[in-house]
């Protein structure tokens, strides 16, 4: 998956934040609607979509969307 | 007169027994003189926990619960039981808008599906003594919501109400159904998932008597499982360090 692709699913698991707002340079902790069930969510967004199993720890770890990115491509 | 809260001369069948609180409860069992027969899925890991049991005469047998032509064979070749702890169950992690055909299947299959058509067959073949006991291992997530655990939640939802039905068929033989509610006990189920250490020591602060160990667990178990409890039936037991208090 490319990474635009993949700002694009990270921004569709929120409800109130507009998508377009989500680039690979969004510090995604910053985003008031970001919360436990927001990580839950791209956890699971990223089982399903890219088959890579992501920690609570590789969301924490991670700044920024393109951050999360590059730990999946590389596990 | 004996011990009320001792297990000696009793068999009893331990499902899920290759890890966390199966493994915990067949070790604890044992040490209370039950004669135990222990199954799981990994029988590496089976063995794990034959190797820790006192006492002899205890009999292991690798299993998929989830297999029923084994489980045909399987209760077939046993021998009459007095307890049954029902400890299979897997969790998983997903929120709502993540459920699927699949993943439902598999969380209802192995938590509750596999114990229902394991009882069902148990009872057919006339392999639970008069006296004897069920015990389910249920969740304080039955009541006490988490996000992402809703597909876990209601397949322990499902557990409660089945041993409350099981109770009232099963009075008349005087065998005994009851549920166990745990709260969070560190174990490997949990400790290979997504938790990390810090969100363990989040969750370790609403625990007004901090984390549980197996052993907790496993002795609630043993008091449903022995006469002591003859008369407690259709109940559901939380333990669970006070975390449902607030």
């Amino acid at each position: 998956m490319e990474l635009n692709e993949f700002v694009q699913n990270f921004g569709q698991e929120f409800d109130e934040t507009p998508i377009d707002i989500f680039t690979p340079e969004t510090v995604f902790k910053d985003i008031e609607e970001w919360g436990s069930l927001t990580a839950l969510s791209i956890i699971a967004m990223v089982d399903e979509t890219m088959e890579a199993r992501i920690t609570g720890a590789d969301i924490r770890s991670s700044d920024t969307i393109q951050d999360l990115y590059i730990k999946i491509i590389s596990k | 007169m004996g011990n009320p809260f001792s297990l000696q001369g009793k068999t009893v069948l331990v499902t899920g027994a290759s890890s966390g609180l199966g493994a915990s409860t067949a070790i604890e069992c044992s040490k209370v003189g039950a004669t135990l027969i222990i199954t799981g899925r990994n029988s590496e890991r089976l063995n794990d926990t034959f190797e820790q049991l006192e006492g002899k005469d205890h009999i292991q047998i690798p299993l998929d619960l989830l297999n029923m032509t084994n489980l045909d064979e399987f209760v077939k070749n046993l021998s009459t039981l007095d307890g049954i702890a029902l400890c299979a169950g897997i969790t998983k992690t997903i929120p709502v808008k993540f459920i699927s055909a699949d993943n439902i299947d598999e969380i209802f299959q192995t938590n509750i599906f596999s114990s229902m058509q394991l009882i069902q067959k148990l009872l057919k073949q006339k392999k639970i003594n008069k006296g004897g006991s069920i015990v389910f291992i249920s969740s304080i997530s039955t009541s006490y919501a988490d996000k992402g655990n809703a597909v876990y939640a209601a397949s322990k939802g499902a557990m409660n109400s089945f041993s409350k039905v099981v109770a009232l068929e099963l009075s008349g033989q005087k065998i005994t159904s009851n549920c166990i509610q745990p709260g969070f006990v560190p174990s490997r189920m949990l400790i290979d998932g997504i938790v990390t250490e810090e969100q363990l020591e989040e969750e370790r602060k609403k625990y007004p008597l901090g984390f549980g160990e197996p052993s907790d667990i496993a002795n609630g178990i043993i008091y449903l499982l022995s006469d002591a409890a003859k008369w407690v039936t259709g109940s559901v037991l939380t333990i669970d360090g006070g975390v449902t208090l607030r």
